[in-house]
């Protein structure tokens, strides 16, 4: 039997904090048994050695905010057969997408002793907008166990296992109480993607919305619910302006309230 | 005491005292028992060590999309309504691993799971939540693709049953006709009483089992006062229901009313979150998951709870069939109430109103019938469910 090319995988980095690429590394027990079977051929958390494409398998961490990185995310898309977007950054913009809802000249001028240095672009936004992304792994930061889920079926050559449907199918299917319906505290957890494993309900907190919008998410209906636990104007924007705030409908629903907050 | 002949129909009496023993003998017997205990806030279903970890002085107050947890001053073991969890958190269960494979020499070898043969002792299941076995019984053991998993666990299940003595803000088993009288499918039900000086219970043998059980703890034969007490506390928790349902010809008048506009107001509250079916305690819908490990050497397959609610539920090469809330919405109530009468003779509701209670929004299947009964479609508007009322 002829040896098989190893598959090639590569991580890049855009504008992020490298939370995802930790995730990665977190993995090391799972992955140390791949070290034989794929070839890790750029991994900036992990190693300066940079082999060139093309690559099989693509991770993208990070958001596009510069015109370079603009530049660039289509280089990466060209050298990789299949692109994975990991993240929030990746895949709805990231925090730094707060920039979307302002001037970014005005930060800009007021951060910077000479704003002429700085060269961003007016918005921050996931590399779908820029290409073609075979599939989008969410959250604030990524799960480390559905990232080895992602690249084992990559590897295996089949569909991963992440579902897009909301976090309260995971907290029921855990024999948690549901801490809005039971405690009256807020949460998120009915308009929000799955993949955390429900875990701030699970130590009674409301749920975040690290891993943006679920795919049929009713913002408009969950903000009512919010409201009616004490919710003001104020708090429904802040809830929806986190890490993913530019991902719809977190972003309308943060600009409706922001209307109605004077 | 007296000794009488423990046949099944027949009514005796338990003291408080004698709950533990009921326990003890459960055990000593092998079953592993499971019932009602306060944790995070709530009446839950876990597994209990004695007695002691019942929910004495407890109670509970719902209403649409609020639970409270409340405590009460008579010493009351059963004195709260149906909880956060159904039993099928252990007939059915969240997650089931049905087998795994491992590569070896070229081919693959598989290992099967085996049925679970864990004896479980279900202590203080209610009417309605006995009639959703009965469901889940149907679904699961009838025709031709018989469940062994779920068998094996039905098999080796005691039940002992507690007759209401008082009706949640969302129960409606008096109108489905669940309760609140357990009439079958126990091994034991009980009756608790709570008087000046007494506090007892009025047990009736459901199977031989159940006597078996009983003759191993005090008991005696049942005083006419005592079984007429009994019979008064579920009477008056027949009368508090907290919701009511018309349940006359619902079959025909949700498939009359596919296009009803009442499903578009209502698709604009639902949240799509599936926390519904996720309580419902009829509610067996699964998906399967394929897991390898990275080197591809081991396989699993796992059967999880779904839901009608997902997107991709009702996913076929394409697209999903269902892709908005309205359908969904659809779907799910008029499989409860409708369709499910033609798939298994029954209906799927069966009043327990955990739907009502932990739908964060509140979103009332009550209500929704109600609305639908007092303005329905005109005859002339058309159905577009399949034969089968999938909408
Ligand atoms: S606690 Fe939050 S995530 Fe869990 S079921 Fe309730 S609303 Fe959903
Ligand atoms: S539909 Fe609602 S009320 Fe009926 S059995 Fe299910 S959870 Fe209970
Ligand atoms: S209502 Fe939905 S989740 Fe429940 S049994 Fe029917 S199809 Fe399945
Ligand atoms: S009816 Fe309520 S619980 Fe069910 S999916 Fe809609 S919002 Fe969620």
């Amino acid at each position: 039997m002829a040896k098989k090319q190893k598959p090639k995988l590569a991580v890049w980095k855009f504008a992020s904090c490298d939370g995802c690429q930790l995730s990665l590394l977190d993995c090391e027990d799972q992955l140390l048994p791949l070290v034989g079977q794929i070839e890790i051929a750029n991994f900036p958390e992990a190693s300066r050695a940079v082999v060139k494409g093309p690559y099989d398998l693509s991770l993208v961490e990070g958001s596009i905010s510069t015109p370079h990185d603009a530049e660039r995310i289509h280089q990466v898309r060209r050298a990789s057969k299949f692109l994975v977007a990991i993240g929030a950054c990746a895949t709805a913009g990231g925090i730094q997408a707060l920039r979307n809802f302002v001037d970014v000249k005005d930060f800009v001028s007021i951060v910077y002793a000479t704003p002429e240095y700085i060269d961003t672009l007016t918005k921050s936004t996931p590399i779908a907008e820029h290409v073609k992304v075979d599939f989008e792994l969410r959250g604030c930061p990524i799960n480390k166990e559905q990232l080895v889920e992602v690249i084992g079926a990559f590897l295996q050559g089949r569909k991963p296992n992440v579902r897009q449907h909301s976090v309260c199918i995971e907290c029921k299917r855990r024999g948690n109480i549901c801490v809005m319906v039971a405690h009256g505290t807020p949460c998120l957890g009915p308009a929000t993607h799955t993949g955390c494993g429900a875990i701030c309900p699970s130590y009674d907190r409301g749920c975040y919305g690290c891993y943006g919008p679920m795919e049929s998410a009713n913002a408009g209906g969950l903000s009512l619910v919010w409201e009616g636990l004490g919710a003001n104007q104020s708090d429904l924007v802040q809830i929806y302006r986190t890490f993913n705030a530019y991902a719809e409908p977190f972003y309308t629903e943060s600009r409706i309230h922001e209307s109605k907050e004077h | 005491m007296t000794e009488i002949a423990l046949t099944v129909g027949t009514h005796s009496v338990l003291e408080r005292a004698s709950l533990d023993k009921l326990f003890a003998a459960l055990s000593k017997r092998g079953f592993r028992l499971v019932g009602p205990t306060v944790r995070d806030g709530a009446i839950v279903y876990d597994e209990l060590k004695s007695a002691a970890d019942l929910p004495v002085g407890w109670t509970d107050e719902q209403k649409g999309g609020t639970y409270r947890l409340k405590s009460r001053n008579d010493g009351a073991v059963f004195g709260y309504t149906a909880g956060p969890h159904s039993w099928k958190k252990f007939l059915h269960p969240p997650a089931v691993r049905l087998w795994q494979a491992d590569r070896a020499d070229g081919a693959f070898e598989i290992k099967e799971e085996k049925p679970d043969a864990q004896k479980t002792a279900f202590i203080g299941v209610r009417s309605c939540d006995l009639h959703a076995i009965a469901v889940q019984d149907k679904v699961f053991l009838n025709g031709r693709y018989l469940d062994p998993y779920y068998q094996a666990r039905r098999e080796n299940s005691f039940i002992a049953a507690i007759n209401c003595s008082q009706a949640g803000g969302t129960c409606f088993c008096v109108s489905m006709g669940t309760g609140p009288k357990a009439a079958s499918g126990f091994d034991l039900a009980l009756t608790e009483i709570r008087e000046q000086e007494r506090h007892y219970f009025v047990a009736e043998v459901g199977t031989e089992l159940g006597a078996e059980i009983l003759a191993e703890l005090p008991h005696r034969e049942v005083e006419g006062h005592e079984k007429a007490a009994a019979d008064e506390t579920v009477a008056k928790t027949a009368q508090a229901m907290g919701r009511q349902m018309d349940t006359t010809n619902i079959k025909e008048l949700l498939y009359q009313n596919y296009e009803h506009p009442r499903w578009d107001q209502v698709a604009g509250r639902c949240l799509t979150c599936a926390n519904c079916t996720m309580v419902c305690p009829t509610c067996f819908c699964t998906t399967v998951e394929d897991v390898t490990d990275l080197k591809g050497e081991h396989a699993e397959r796992w059967q999880k709870w779904d839901s009608c609610f997902t997107r991709d539920f009702s996913y076929i090469h394409g697209g999903s069939i269902r892709a908005t809330p309205k359908t969904r919405y659809r779907q799910w109530m008029t499989h409860k109430l409708a369709t499910w009468i033609d798939q298994f003779g029954t209906s799927g509701c069966v009043g327990c109103g955990r739907c009502i209670t932990w739908c964060p929004v509140g979103i009332d299947i009550t209500e929704e019938v109600r609305a639908i009964r007092e303005a329905p479609q005109s005859p002339k508007g058309s159905p577009t469910g399949d034969k089968h009322g999938n909408t």
